[in-house]
């Protein structure tokens, strides 16, 4: 029982963090790639467009 | 253009006739064989609405025939607006309920003699009947009025479904009803904002899957290549309230003709759960949702766009990557073990980041515009609103460190630091919304006084303040006279005595909700007016120059 805490948390603790450090740079890169500027300014003015 | 009729029912219809016609059904044999009686009154109520509900589907085919919606008229798309018109005013009217609610509990802490004595009165049963109104039927119907607004919107198409929309607004204020006729009566299953039991919770789930369709739907029939990100957090929203809500509400019923059920959960675990839950109620409901209105009806309102999409971006993922971990510093010094408690403080510190990218993000969004706060009380109510939900985030991942907690848990700081989140990000955020969204949905201009949106944001501000500083104030007093102890290491004060202390935070408590209720009461009347005249400024000028009709 405490074997199998211990495991797990040395699993979560360390795979755990680098999944979420993994992640989160996929989103700074999707947010920040030059290419995608464009398409989230027009994006962000999707509200003001009236119809 | 020729309509043509078609010859029956379309699947839709047929199919929520039907299953309502079961519902009906089911209801009036469990009204008839339960020994309960809260579980037949309750089934009686089912089975009206699901009577009615299946009779109006009928009546309506049989009026029109089932002639097609036309999905645009004239290049526009055809934006169905009865749901929301329905769920804003549901809004106004469980909100002024639910603060009147409020205050009446408010006065019951300080003058207990407001009890009555009576089983339905005492604060026992009406303390969850506040916490429901406020955070299910004002919060959630805010939320699913403005959800259906800003999909269609930005989406640019109609909402998917002619009978499934109005199921879920219609359902999901039922589910409200029998919730806190419920509470009143002592049906509870006593978890903290999950209190509904077994057969409502089944209600509610079955409302909500509809709720996911149609919003899903929006999305699929979407004219717009772009989701815009407040549709993100409302997917997010009810994505994740689903999750919560089936697992904290896994109960077997003792009897399907009873409304008493137990949870598959024990002990600890069932803790866990249910924070996991709360915690996120809060995570979910009250912040990833009402974001989402931020994000729409700040720009919309301000006519400038959002300050960085791109932090919008990273700011929403962090956050609901975030907030599904905080819930166990709700359960510091407890059974629960303590690397899960300190792994939710940790989590809720984290969250400092993503909360405050929203929170400039909105405020940002204003730069170049600031003039606009002079003029425009609606806007101001939404400004102060981010402001207080800055302040709110930034308190509560302190109140969640165990050192914190050990002197703010169980104590009235608690109850302060919710108001100013509810009453002042969550509040103000709807009351910006419902400002903007009716004078929208009914076509006028504007509302219908801008001078009495300015008395409800300055009577309801100087409400909150006091509440908020009087909770403070009582709960710190609260906490540290709990933990003093005399030269003998005994307790210095008995719990009484602390009661005793408190008394008067607690009437000014009660003042500062008491001016809140007045300021909804305005809000009520001012939205009333708006519906039934329209903007009042421009009705005034054409009855000075001539005498004829505004329009």
């Amino acid at each position: 029982m405490n074997e199998s805490y211990t495991t797990m948390a040395s699993f979560a603790q360390t795979w755990g963090l680098v999944y979420f450090v993994i992640i989160f740079l996929c989103v700074l890169a999707y947010a920040l790639w030059p290419k995608n500027r464009k398409r989230f300014d027009e994006a962000a003015h999707i509200p003001l467009r009236e119809d | 253009m020729a309509q043509t009729k078609a010859k029956y029912l379309t699947i839709e219809e047929g199919f929520f006739a039907a299953f309502l016609f079961v519902l009906a059904f089911a209801c009036v044999i469990i009204a008839g064989k339960t020994y309960d009686q809260v579980m037949a009154f309750h089934t009686s109520i089912g089975a009206l609405f699901a009577a009615v509900g299946a009779f109006v589907i009928f009546k309506n085919y049989f009026n029109d025939g089932g002639i097609e919606i036309p999905q645009e008229i004239g290049g526009k798309p055809n934006y169905n607006l009865g749901p929301i018109k329905f769920g804003a005013w549901a809004a106004v009217f469980w909100g002024v309920a639910g603060f009147t609610v409020g205050l009446i509990i408010a006065l019951q802490l300080a003058y207990p003699v407001l009890n009555f004595d009576l089983p339905w009165t005492n604060f026992g049963r009406l303390r969850p009947l506040h916490t429901s109104a406020v955070i299910f039927a004002f919060g959630g119907n805010v939320l699913l009025a403005s959800s259906f607004y800003v999909v269609q919107r930005t989406c640019r198409a109609r909402m998917p479904g002619r009978i499934a929309p109005w199921f879920v607004i219609l359902g999901y204020n039922a589910f409200i009803v029998i919730a806190g006729t419920g509470y009143l009566l002592g049906a509870t299953q006593s978890k903290e904002y999950a209190e509904p039991e077994w057969y409502a919770d089944l209600w509610l789930t079955i409302v909500w899957v509809v709720y996911l369709f149609v919003f899903m739907g929006t999305l699929w029939k979407r004219k717009e290549p772009h989701i815009y990100v407040a549709n993100w957090f409302y997917l997010a929203f009810i994505v994740t309230i689903a999750m919560l809500h089936i697992f904290n509400n896994l109960t077997i019923p003792v009897s399907v003709f009873g409304t008493k059920s137990y949870i598959l959960w024990a002990g600890v675990q069932d803790a866990m759960v249910q924070w996991w839950y709360g915690h996120n109620a809060v995570g979910f409901f009250l912040t990833a949702g009402f974001l989402a209105i931020m994000y729409y009806f700040i720009p919309k309102r301000a006519d400038r766009p959002v300050y960085s999409y791109r932090l919008s971006i990273v700011h929403f993922w962090a956050l609901i990557f975030l907030y599904i971990w905080a819930g166990p510093h709700h359960l510091h010094y407890t059974a629960l073990p303590q690397w899960a408690s300190t792994l939710g403080a940790t989590f809720s510190i984290m969250l400092w980041m993503p909360s405050w990218g929203g929170m400039i993000n909105g405020l940002m969004t204003l730069s170049g515009a600031w003039d606009k706060l002079r003029t425009d009380p609606v806007l101001r109510m939404m400004v102060v609103s981010v402001a207080f939900y800055g302040m709110s985030t930034f308190e509560g991942p302190l109140m969640s460190l165990r050192s914190v907690n050990s002197l703010s848990h169980y104590t009235d700081w608690t109850i302060g630091h919710v108001h100013s989140g509810a009453l002042g990000w969550v509040g103000y955020i709807s009351f910006g919304a419902l400002y903007c969204l009716i004078p929208w949905l009914w076509n006028k201009r504007q509302v219908y006084s801008l001078k009495l949106v300015n008395w409800h944001f300055w009577i309801s501000t100087i409400g909150i303040v006091l509440y908020i500083c009087a909770m403070w104030v009582s709960g710190i007093m609260q906490g540290l006279m709990w933990r003093a102890y005399d030269r003998l290491g005994f307790l210095e004060y008995s719990f009484i005595e602390t009661v005793e202390a408190m008394h008067p935070f607690y009437v000014i408590r009660a003042l500062g909700g008491a001016l809140f209720v007045i300021g909804s009461l305005i809000m009520a009347y001012n939205l009333y007016m708006t519906v039934r005249y329209g903007e009042a400024e421009e009705a005034e000028t054409a009855s000075g120059e001539a005498l004829a009709p505004a329009e």
